[in-house]
């Protein structure tokens, strides 16, 4: 009970806080609390151990195996026996390799990267990945909001709607492709229902769009579900407030619809930013990756089969890059949340 | 949402953290010398595991049954890999580097043979594991040799075909130019000329490549180094980017993989398609098909004879660590004998490997097109047998691609080509 008490003595008077209760509480009943707190510690680790334990197994060690292997040169071959034998310490001469698409050159040092090789690729490749990001993601905010909105609302068959709506998403992604590289083959229904002979795969231009189509379409209910939630979030005597204050709907959704969702929201983007970055199934199926579609992830798989210990490099520049676009986000997403958690409520009439 | 806000980085980090996980677990320990392997266990029997991709055809199971109701001691199992075949090669490589016993007989694409062997995951086939390969089609056996020496035995092969309009073109065209020559009947009609698999995968490999071979040039040379840059490649490739330029070689085409031409040649759409066999019956029975009875079968057209053609295809080879590999080297024989075959080729439509069966008359009567197949074959030119394959693969397509798409000129896509080949290779 003392428990539940504290966090709103502490939450309301800011000031006085119990400096050093260690101290202070001996005589009152912070010495049970004291003790609890002790006890409660050692569960808190007994618990979390196996958890932490798990995670270090499955993503220390593999990040950690995969930045000692990215520093080891990719296995060559012997000319006089034709067999592969193990590269050797390589330092980070495979991270200058992609950052500044170097390969291997035949007379033994480095050489720009031919056309056609992996590591010509990684600066179109990385072009590319934020391109998809970017319009897919704005894409899918704005439909999945405007789907939110309408899924929000009470009427006959909404439940079969909200059904409905998550097809696309409930389809395996690799399912998905290959239905929109029927639909986007020459003779596929695209064509056919347009009445048009665009050649979708066939140049740059119309396979991304093609791509954004298709991405679009399968994960907007995934937006539209998160966001949905939020919306379910925002109690409805708040809108009844604003009617009666004489808001209108624009001013409605603009003053209260937004700010209220925007928590989820950015949750939302933010899970799906870090999804398109990770772009594979997609571009894979519809149109290997040809007609500047590589995304980075296509082309850390096309390495694996060149070789494992470049392939760690860009994972890990991969994983770096994702990495900071996350970090960025959440530093940017935390300090708007906060704010518009403290803005709402100095607005609120 | 103070959670998940937490929960936000970790969820990346613990995804992405998987993702590197893939690719770490399968890169533990570097290839090293697998001499030692290849040299023991030679003499031994006993059960063995046989590792294939999906067996659409159900080719596989009667033939297991038969091996295992003959030998009960050396009982061989099935190990049935998925329809994919970059799973598949994946699937092989993580077993043979974790130096897995129980991938003991493997089917390997002919196009990963010389990769596995550089490695040391497979057994030569020489000495007291050599394998009578003098019956089988020559060019099969080159797919399965590297450096000299036999690592795999062919099982099945597979060959490109032309196929054609015989109520438009009553003889086939027997050259490049001959069939260049006869597009004007499909201008006429307003149908397509000639599509072969020019989309950016591996099927483009495939139909450069031939087309390289056919002009009397090589992609690369008995060590693996690149040759592109000759006239005869120059020629070879020229054919096909001044038939996509010249209309020759329709727009859609540069989209087209086996099925979406089997398709256009199905509704009428093309004079002529350079495709495999499977297309033959499919396109005798197909309901939509329009051309049943008004298509034929001719070998690939050439310079001035048939011409050379790609190969496709399986190859059967012993893991070095496997632990029983005269039962391996037996059952290798028994699946890839004359008899197994013809098993495959009547069940499953499967290429032979042996020249006999080519001439069997049962065959030829359920597969018309055999000894077209066979002159495609007998001319054959595997594809570039290369441990560095994936990159001399994404070396042609990419830049093949680019020229005839007409976004490169011949010559520089072929320098760019033979560069990236040769830098594979250091």
């Amino acid at each position: 009970m003392s428990i539940g008490a504290e966090p709103t003595t502490t939450h309301r008077t800011k000031g006085p806080k119990p400096a050093k209760p260690d101290k202070q509480g001996k005589e009152t009943n912070g010495v049970g609390q004291d003790r609890r707190a002790k006890t409660q510690g050692k569960w808190a680790t007994l618990l979390i151990a196996p958890t932490l334990i798990l995670l270090a197994i499955v993503i220390l060690y593999p990040v950690i195996n995969a930045i000692v292997m990215s520093l080891q040169h990719d296995q060559g071959l012997d000319p006089v026996t034709g067999t592969f034998v193990a590269g050797g310490f390589a330092g980070i001469s495979n991270y200058i390799g992609w950052l500044f698409q170097q390969c291997a050159s035949p007379s033994g040092g480095t050489q720009a990267c031919s056309p056609g090789s992996v590591g010509s690729q990684f600066w179109s490749a990385t072009y590319t990945t934020f391109f998809f990001t970017v319009i897919t993601v704005v894409l899918e905010t704005i439909l999945g909001f405007w789907m939110a909105v309408i899924m929000a609302r009470a009427f006959r068959g909404r439940s079969a709607l909200r059904a409905a709506v998550l097809v696309p998403w409930a389809i395996p992604t690799a399912v998905t492709a290959k239905l929109w590289f029927f639909i986007f083959a020459f003779e596929g229904i695209a064509n056919k229902l347009f009445g048009t002979a665009i050649l979708w795969t066939g140049s740059a231009g119309p396979a991304r769009a093609a791509i954004i189509i298709a991405d679009v379409w399968k994960t907007t209910p995934f937006m539209a579900l998160l966001i949905l939630a939020g919306l379910q979030m925002i109690p409805a005597d708040v809108y009844e407030a604003a009617k009666v204050d004489g808001a209108s709907a624009w001013q409605r959704f603009t003053q209260i619809t937004l700010p209220l969702v925007k928590p989820a929201l950015m949750v939302a983007i933010l899970f799906r930013v870090l999804d398109a970055l990770r772009m594979y199934d997609l571009p894979a199926i519809m149109t290997g990756g040809a007609n500047d579609t590589t995304t980075l992830s296509l082309l850390v798989v096309a390495q694996i089969r060149n070789g494992f210990n470049s392939a760690a490099a860009l994972s890990t520049i991969t994983f770096l890059i994702i990495f900071i676009v996350a970090f960025i986000f959440i530093r940017f997403l935390g300090a708007n949340a906060v704010e518009s958690a403290a803005g709402g409520k100095g607005k609120g009439k | 949402m103070r959670n998940s806000k937490r929960i936000a980085p970790l969820a990346a980090v613990s995804v992405l953290a998987l993702a590197l996980a893939a690719c770490g677990g399968s890169g533990g320990g570097s290839g090293g010398s697998g001499g030692g392997d290849a040299a023991s266990n030679l003499t031994d029997r006993g059960p063995i595991t046989y590792v294939q991709g999906k067996d659409n055809s159900n080719v596989v199971r009667p033939q297991l049954d038969k091996w295992n109701a003959a030998h009960p001691d050396e009982k061989v199992t099935f190990k049935e890999q998925s329809d994919n075949a970059d799973q598949q090669h994946d699937d092989l490589v993580q077993n043979f580097q974790a130096k897995n016993a129980s991938y003991d007989v493997a089917s390997v694409d002919v196009i990963w043979t010389a990769e596995f062997a550089a490695k040391s995951w497979l057994q030569p086939l020489k000495d007291k594991m050599a394998v009578d390969t003098s019956k089988m089609l020559p060019a099969t056996v080159k797919t399965g040799t590297y450096k000299d020496t036999l690592y795999a035995v062919p099982q099945a092969s597979d060959g490109g075909l032309l196929y054609y309009r015989k109520d438009l073109v009553p003889t086939p065209p027997k050259t490049w130019d001959e069939m260049m020559g006869m597009c004007s009947i499909a201008k006429a009609k307003g149908i397509g000329c000639y599509a072969g698999q020019f989309a950016k995968y591996e099927g483009l490999t495939v139909n450069v490549s031939e087309a390289i071979n056919t002009a009397g040039g090589t992609v690369v040379d008995k060590d693996g180094k690149p040759t592109v840059n000759t006239d005869q490649a120059k020629a070879g490739l020229n054919n096909l980017v001044q038939a996509y330029k010249d209309g020759n070689i329709p727009k859609e085409a540069i989209t087209f993989q086996e099925e979406q031409g089997r398709q256009a040649f199905e509704a009428g759409n093309l004079l002529f398609m350079r495709n495999w066999p499977y297309v033959y019956n499919l396109a005798k029975t197909d309901g939509s098909s329009t051309v049943k009875d008004t298509f034929g079968v001719a070998p690939l057209p050439g310079k001035d004879g048939p011409g050379a053609s790609s190969l496709g295809g399986h190859n059967m080879a012993i893991s070095a660590y496997s632990k029983h590999k005269a039962t391996a080297l037996d059952f290798v024989n028994f699946m890839t004998s004359e008899a197994s075959g013809k098993f495959y080729a009547t069940q499953g439509s499967l290429a032979p490997v042996m020249a006999s069966l080519y001439a069997d008359p049962e065959l030829v009567k359920q597969l018309p097109y055999l000894p077209v197949l066979k002159t495609s074959i007998e001319n054959a030119v595997p594809r570039p047998v290369t441990p560095f394959y994936p990159a001399v693969t994404k070396a042609i397509q990419d830049n093949a691609y680019a020229a005839i798409k007409g976004e490169k000129p011949v010559d520089q896509a072929l320098s760019d080509m033979q560069s990236a080949i040769s830098s594979a290779n250091s």
